[in-house]
């Protein structure tokens, strides 16, 4: 038996079919997924994240660990607030994981980690922090629960069930977040589409899913995540990069910071990298020209060389199959690859990620 | 669940009928739609192609997995169900009115699993 969130009981009584997922019993879907993926592009879906871990960094500390830490630059975090995604990196340069970091204010950070790697992410946080001798705290708060609610009209439903949080987090922008009573709600997610994702007292949760679904939120599985974050050009860890990938080769050069003198771990090894571009690789968005569908693993054969399918699905949005590869440097959107699949090697397109923003196609 | 009585079944998820036309009708399951979830392409079926029982008949995929179908017996596949190329979702919603493709076959259907022996299998895989 894997592990259970606080909403293990409740998608089953939805009927959900659970899976694992790292090492947790998931929801992947509760009837057809692709009606969950269309439910959060039209209007609004939820998503259990609580296997997802919240890690609390404080003291006096917490900024410089932060900045030893990861690749982006924690100095971007001025206001009380704010997140920033990045990447915490291995001295090779490899992707260990990707988090998101709220500042909450003072001295005080959230850190946000995936669920598969949070062991693995815990013990290399100590390991920087004794390392460097910083004066912090990292505490998992496994106590809390955490809902993403997505889609146009996610907000809106939120604030119906919970009205009270309406001043503190209507001002939010993309990429801030507020401390509203019990609540945490940070207007982020994983979809490509508007919304919160709150964490709560895990004995909370099943009340907020409970009020949502009553709202006429859909509830969406693992599956639907998935095939909304490959739309959203959005990296899976795992999938796209993992700690033998830079993230120079995964299309997260834009979380990297080489501008500011900051020593963060795998810095040496990526500027490196930098220096023999010839040696790197692109993760490229891929559009299947014909029926089938894209697979992670698959083979792609470009003029520059190959490559492989890194992620690939069924895009509902946009009804054929869409792809993550990884190839050599040189191709541009518009190229015709070839991909193989099942023996064949089919042509797909080279495309510009991502493939679909707040509902929209973005791609011929 | 659904398992009618009145079709065969392998252990991987087809189900056989002798059609009206003297060909076997072939399909996937209810229990393999519902494992499988969203049907969005089936595809590779080559009319012509001579099968042997177990050989690989063509694909079906869902939006998370691919998933070969095979001949449940030898024949020659003759007919493809076209409609399913832009409707796959059929599937899903009518699985056992939804054949896949036809073999043309004398072999004997007795070495095939009964409704209740496949049901019993699919409650042992669970």
């Amino acid at each position: 038996m894997g592990k259970r969130t606080p909403l293990y009981e409740t998608h089953v009584a939805s009927g959900a079919k659970m899976v694992d997922f790292g090492g947790w019993d998931m929801p992947l879907a509760y009837g057809s997924q692709i009606e969950e993926h269309h439910a959060v592009r039209r209007s609004a879906g939820m998503f259990d994240v609580s296997h997802m871990c919240p890690v609390d960094v404080t003291g006096p500390g917490a900024r410089a660990f932060l900045g030893r830490l990861v690749a982006n630059d924690v100095d971007k975090l001025t206001q009380p607030g704010k997140a920033l995604y990045s990447c915490m990196l291995n001295e090779d340069g490899g992707v260990i994981d990707d988090l998101i970091i709220y500042f909450l204010r003072d001295e005080r950070f959230r850190v946000v980690v995936n669920a598969s790697t949070a062991d693995k992410d815990l013990e290399w946080m100590g390991h920087v922090r004794g390392e460097g001798g910083f004066d912090v705290r990292i505490t998992p708060r496994r106590d809390l629960a955490m809902i993403a609610v997505q889609g146009p009209n996610a907000r809106a439903k939120f604030w119906q069930v919970r009205p009270a949080t309406e001043g503190d987090t209507a001002v939010l922008g993309p990429f801030f977040a507020a401390q509203v009573g019990d609540l945490f709600v940070a207007r982020t997610g994983y979809t490509g589409e508007d919304g919160f994702e709150v964490m709560l007292p895990s004995d909370q949760a099943p009340q907020l899913w409970a009020d949502l679904k009553a709202a006429g939120v859909a509830e969406a599985g693992l599956g639907a995540r998935d095939t909304l974050r490959l739309e959203a050009g959005m990296n899976l860890y795992g999938n796209d990069m993992d700690d033998a990938v830079s993230p120079l080769d995964a299309g997260l050069a834009w979380t990297v910071d080489l501008k500011t003198p900051r020593d963060f771990v795998g810095r040496a090894a990526l500027e490196r990298q930098s220096a023999d571009s010839g040696a790197r690789r692109a993760l490229v968005g891929l559009k299947l020209l014909g029926r089938g569908v894209l697979r992670s693993h698959q083979k792609v054969v470009t003029p520059v060389g190959d490559g492989e399918i890194t992620s690939g699905t069924f895009s509902p949005t946009l009804g054929f199959s869409i792809a993550m590869a990884r190839v050599p440097r040189g191709l541009k959107p518009g190229d015709e690859v070839q991909v193989g699949i099942r023996g064949s090697l089919l042509p797909a397109q080279v495309v510009k990620m991502p493939f679909v923003r707040n509902g929209k196609s973005l791609i011929q | 669940m659904n398992f009618p009585s009145d079709l065969k079944y392998t252990a991987s998820h087809e189900w056989v009928k002798k059609g009206d036309d003297g060909l076997l009708w072939i399909g996937i399951s209810d229990a393999a739609q519902d494992m499988l979830g969203d049907l969005v392409f089936v595809g590779d079926f080559k009319v012509g192609a001579q099968l042997k029982a177990g050989d690989t008949a063509g694909v079906v995929e869902s939006v998370k997995a691919a998933s070969d179908v095979y001949a449940p017996v030898d024949g020659e596949l003759v007919a493809f169900n076209d409609a399913l190329g832009s409707e796959p979702q059929q599937l899903n919603s009518a699985p056992y009115d939804a054949w896949i493709f036809k073999l043309k076959s004398d072999a004997a259907l007795d070495g095939l699993l009964d409704a209740a022996a496949y049901e019993a299998s699919v409650a042992a895989a669970k």
